[in-house]
C-alpha cells in the first residue's frame, strides 16, 4: 500500500467572512416551475432527485409558473401577504421593545416569514405543530391574538404562561402550536409521537415537526426520522435551512455535500426541497406533504431553503461572523417583496395599497402593544405572582412544594 | 388470593390498565411480540394488538420523546427502558421535556407518561446492568419517582403511576423480579410464591404514590430503605437483634416525610440504606431532611449505607452491594454498640 502521508483534519468554512464580498454563485437555483409535481402516492424511490433540487413557483417577473402553481386564490394570497407583513412589523416592534428594556430577549423571523405563514394554511383544524422558536408565523397566520403573544414576551400579569417561560416560547393547544422548549430538536421526535398517537387512535389529524439547519445535527433529529420511517407516522418533517445556526454556517451541520432534504432519503422518506422565500411554493409543497400524511401515506421531509436575514437573537451581532450585506445578495430574495410583486402582477395589489397596508398593520401592532403594556412589561407594571412560580408543576402540589411556597411567604 | 412474581404483577398492572383505558399504550425495545427481555409485557401484544403494544427501535430518546408527543395528544404511554443504565440518551427528554411540559405551558399540555426501568444490582450485571440512578430523577422538579419492593406494591403502584396525570419514573429492582433477596447470595432464593407480599389481587387496585409502608415496626432505630434494600435491612435487623423500624419508602418523590419524621422522632436514630453510590445519592437528601426535622430527637448521627462511589463492578459484586453485614454494622454503630 502506498504511503498516504499524515492525516489532515477537515473543518468546513463558509465561503465568505466579514469584510468579504457575499457570493452565492455556487448555490444552484433551478428555474421556477421546472420541478414536476408528482401524485401524493408516488413511490418515494422515483423522486429521490427532488431532495437535490428546489421547488419554485414565482419567477423573476413575479409570475406563478409550473405544476405547483394555481392552488391559492388571490384573496388567500392577499391574506398571506398581510400575515407576513404583520409578522415582520411585530418583530420590529418587539425587537425595539427589547432594546428599550421592556423585555429581556427577542428573536426575529426576518426573511423567513413565508415558511411558517404559508405552511399554516396547508393544515386543518386540530393538526398540531411542534415549532421551534422561529415559527411565530404559525400563530399570526392562524389568528392567534398578538396581544397575547406580547403578554408572553413581556411576562406580564396577563401572560398565559404566568411568567415561567423565556420570551417567545409560546404555547397554544387551541391553535395547534405545541409548547416551545429551549432544548433544540426535542420537539422533532415528539411531533412524530403525536402523529403516531393520531394513527393509533384512528384519527384524521396530522402533526408537523419543525427544526432548523443547525439542529438537524442533534440526535433527536435522527430519532424522529427513524420513528417516522418505522411507523409511517402522519407527520410533515420540516427543516428550515436559513444557512446559519447562530454563528455557525450550515456546512458544519450538513458537511461538504448533499442537502438537508437528502438526509430523509436513507430512511425511505420522500424528501423535497422548496424555495422558502416563495409563499406559493411553500404552501404547495406543504399541502402536498400534508395530504400524503392525511392519506396514511406516511411522513415527508421538506427542506425550506431560505436565509436568516436578521441577527440570531437580540443577544447576537452577525457582523462578527458574516458580511453585513450578505442578506442582500441572497438569490431567493425577500418573501414579502416577491409575493407583493406577484400580486401587483396579478392586478390585485399596488405599491400604494401596499404602503397603506403597512401603515394599517403598524397601527394595529402598536395598538396591541399598548394594550399589552397596560398589563405590564418585564420590569414595570403588573406581573405574575410569586405564587405562580410554585403552581402548575404537578397536577396536584406535593407537600415539599407546599412547604417551600410557605417559606417563600406566598 | 393468587400469588404472583413481581414480573407477573407488573404485567398484570399493564394488562388491567390497558383493559380499562384504551388510551394506555405500551412500547419499548423487545416489548411487543417477544414480551420483553424480562417477560414483563408477555402476551400484551397478542391480547391488545400491535397498535397498543409494540416493539420500538433501539433509541431511548426516541422512545421517551415519542411518548411525550403521544401524551400531548391525549394517550397514556407506559414505556420501557430495557435497563435503567440505558436511560441516559433519554435524560434530555425526561428532564427538560416530560418534567416541565405542564409547568412551562401552564397546563396547556401535560405529560401523563410512565417510564419503566429495571434497576439495581446483585445480579452480576456489571457496570451497565446494575445501576440505581434514582437520585438523577429525584433531583428533577416535575418528575415522580417510584421504587416498589414486592409484587403487591408493584402492581398497585404501577396502576397508580399509569393513572397519575404527571410523568412517573418507575424503577423496578430486577433482583426482586422472581423473589425477595436479602443479600445472602450464598443461600437459595425464596420465590414470591412463598412470600405473603407475593399475594396480588386480581383486577384493579392501586397503592397510592407518596405513601411509605412500615415493613417492621420497632422502637430502637429507624431504617429508611427501598427496593432490594428493604430485605437486606430485614436480614440485618434479624441478625443483630436490634428492634429497628423498617420503612419502605416506595415513592421517593413525592416523599412520605410525615412517616419518616414520626418514626425517627419515636426512635431517635436513623440508618439510611440504598444501593446507589453514596455521594449526592438520595440518602443525602433523606439524611438532610431527618436532620432538619428531627434534630432535637436524634441521639446519634444519621448513618448511610450505600454503594461505594465507584462504577458498579463485576467480579467484586458482593464487596460492592451493601449486604446485611454492612447494614448490620451500621445499625450496631448507630445504637452505640
Amino acid at each position: 500500500m502506498a504511503d498516504a502521508g499524515m492525516l489532515r483534519f477537515h473543518v468546513p468554512e463558509p465561503e465568505v467572512r466579514p469584510g468579504g464580498t457575499p457570493d452565492f454563485s455556487n448555490v444552484p437555483i433551478p428555474k421556477a416551475g421546472s420541478v414536476p409535481r408528482p401524485d401524493i402516492d408516488v413511490d418515494p424511490r422515483t423522486i429521490r432527485d427532488y431532495a437535490f433540487s428546489i421547488i419554485r413557483v414565482l419567477n423573476r417577473n413575479g409570475e406563478a409558473v409550473g405544476p405547483w402553481a394555481g392552488l391559492l386564490s388571490s384573496g388567500e394570497l392577499l391574506a398571506g401577504l398581510r400575515h407576513m407583513m404583520t409578522l415582520r412589523t411585530f418583530d420590529a416592534r418587539m425587537q425595539m421593545a427589547q432594546r428599550q428594556g421592556k423585555t429581556s430577549f427577542y428573536m426575529q423571523h426576518l426573511g423567513e416569514e413565508a415558511v411558517a405563514c404559508a405552511f399554516r394554511k396547508a393544515l386543518a383544524p386540530g393538526d398540531m405543530n411542534f415549532p421551534t422558536y422561529r415559527q411565530a408565523g404559525l400563530l399570526i397566520a392562524d389568528g392567534y391574538p398578538m396581544v397575547t403573544m406580547m403578554n408572553q414576551i413581556y411576562s406580564n400579569e396577563a401572560d398565559p404562561l404566568k411568567g415561567r417561560q423565556l420570551p417567545i416560547m409560546y404555547s397554544s393547544k387551541e391553535h395547534g402550536f405545541f409548547s416551545i422548549s429551549g432544548n433544540l430538536a426535542t420537539q422533532y421526535i415528539q411531533a412524530v409521537g403525536w402523529a403516531m398517537a393520531s394513527a393509533i387512535s384512528n384519527d384524521s389529524k396530522i402533526a408537523a415537526a419543525w427544526i432548523g439547519d443547525g439542529s438537524t445535527a442533534e440526535s433527536d433529529f435522527h430519532s424522529a426520522l427513524v420513528f417516522a420511517s418505522t411507523y409511517k407516522a402522519p407527520v410533515v418533517l420540516n427543516v428550515v435551512n436559513n444557512q446559519w445556526a447562530i454563528s455557525t454556517f450550515q456546512g458544519i451541520a450538513r458537511g461538504g455535500s448533499g442537502t438537508f432534504a437528502a438526509r430523509g432519503l436513507g430512511f425511505g422518506i420522500p424528501s423535497l426541497r422548496v424555495d422558502g422565500n416563495d409563499y406559493l411554493a411553500v404552501h404547495a409543497v406543504a399541502k402536498w406533504a400534508a395530504e400524503r400524511a392525511r392519506s396514511n401515506l406516511g411522513p415527508t421531509l421538506v427542506e425550506y431553503v431560505t436565509y436568516r436575514a436578521g441577527a440570531h437573537s437580540s443577544s447576537d451581532d452577525p457582523s462578527a461572523y458574516r458580511p453585513k450585506t450578505e442578506s442582500d445578495a441572497w438569490p431567493l430574495g425577500d418573501p414579502i417583496v416577491r409575493l407583493k410583486n406577484h400580486l401587483i402582477q396579478l392586478g390585485v395589489w399596488s405599491d400604494e395599497r401596499h404602503a397603506q397596508a403597512e401603515a394599517e398593520i403598524l397601527d394595529t401592532v402598536i395598538a396591541a402593544q399598548k394594550e399589552a403594556e397596560s398589563h405590564g412589561t418585564l420590569h414595570a407594571g403588573g406581573k405574575p405572582s410569586t405564587r405562580d412560580m410554585f403552581e402548575g408543576l404537578y397536577a396536584e402540589m406535593p407537600p415539599h412544594l407546599r412547604r417551600q411556597r410557605q417559606q417563600a411567604g406566598v | 388470593m393468587p400469588r404472583r412474581t413481581m414480573i407477573e404483577a407488573i404485567r398484570d398492572a399493564m394488562d388491567v390498565s390497558m383493559g380499562r383505558d384504551d388510551k394506555v399504550v405500551v412500547f419499548g425495545e423487545d416489548v411487543g411480540f417477544f414480551g420483553g427481555v424480562f417477560r414483563c409485557t408477555q402476551g400484551l401484544q397478542a391480547k391488545y394488538g400491535k397498535s397498543r403494544c409494540f416493539d420500538a427501535p433501539i433509541n431511548e430518546s426516541g422512545i421517551v420523546g415519542s411518548a411525550i408527543g403521544m401524551a400531548a395528544y391525549g394517550l397514556k404511554p407506559c414505556v420501557e427502558i430495557q435497563f435503567a443504565d440505558y436511560m441516559y440518551p433519554a435524560y434530555d427528554q425526561l428532564t427538560q421535556e416530560a418534567a416541565r411540559l405542564r409547568y412551562r405551558s401552564n397546563g396547556d399540555f401535560t405529560c401523563p407518561i410512565v417510564v419503566r426501568m429495571p434497576t439495581g444490582g446483585g445480579i452480576f450485571g456489571g457496570q451497565t446492568h446494575s445501576q440505581s440512578p434514582e437520585a438523577l430523577f429525584t433531583h428533577v422538579s416535575g418528575l415522580k419517582t417510584v421504587v416498589p419492593s414486592n409484587p403487591h406494591d408493584a402492581k398497585g403502584l404501577l396502576i397508580a403511576a399509569i393513572e397519575d396525570p404527571d410523568p412517573v419514573i418507575f424503577l423496578e429492582p430486577k433482583r426482586l423480579y422472581n423473589g425477595p433477596f436479602d443479600g445472602h447470595h450464598d443461600r437459595p432464593v425464596t420465590p414470591w410464591s412463598k412470600h405473603e407480599l407475593g399475594e396480588v389481587a386480581d383486577g384493579h387496585y392501586t397503592v397510592p404514590l407518596g405513601k411509605a409502608a412500615i415493613r417492621r415496626p420497632g422502637s430502637a432505630v429507624t431504617v429508611l430503605a427501598y427496593g432490594t434494600m428493604v430485605y437486606v435491612a430485614q436480614a440485618a435487623v434479624a441478625e443483630t437483634g436490634i428492634d429497628a423500624e423498617i420503612i419502605d419508602l416506595r415513592t421517593l418523590l413525592p416523599l412520605d416525610l410525615d412517616a419518616i419524621v414520626a418514626s425517627v422522632k419515636k426512635t431517635g436514630r436513623c440508618v439510611i440504606v440504598h444501593e446507589a453510590t453514596l455521594t449526592s445519592g438520595f440518602g443525602a437528601e433523606l439524611s438532610a431532611l431527618v436532620q432538619e426535622n428531627c434534630f432535637y430527637h436524634l441521639e446519634a448521627p444519621v448513618a448511610r449505607v450505600a454503594g461505594w462511589d465507584t462504577p458498579y463492578p463485576h467480579a467484586q459484586e458482593w464487596d460492592y452491594f451493601p449486604g446485611p453485614a454492612r447494614v448490620g454494622r451500621a445499625l450496631l454503630e448507630t445504637m452505640g454498640a
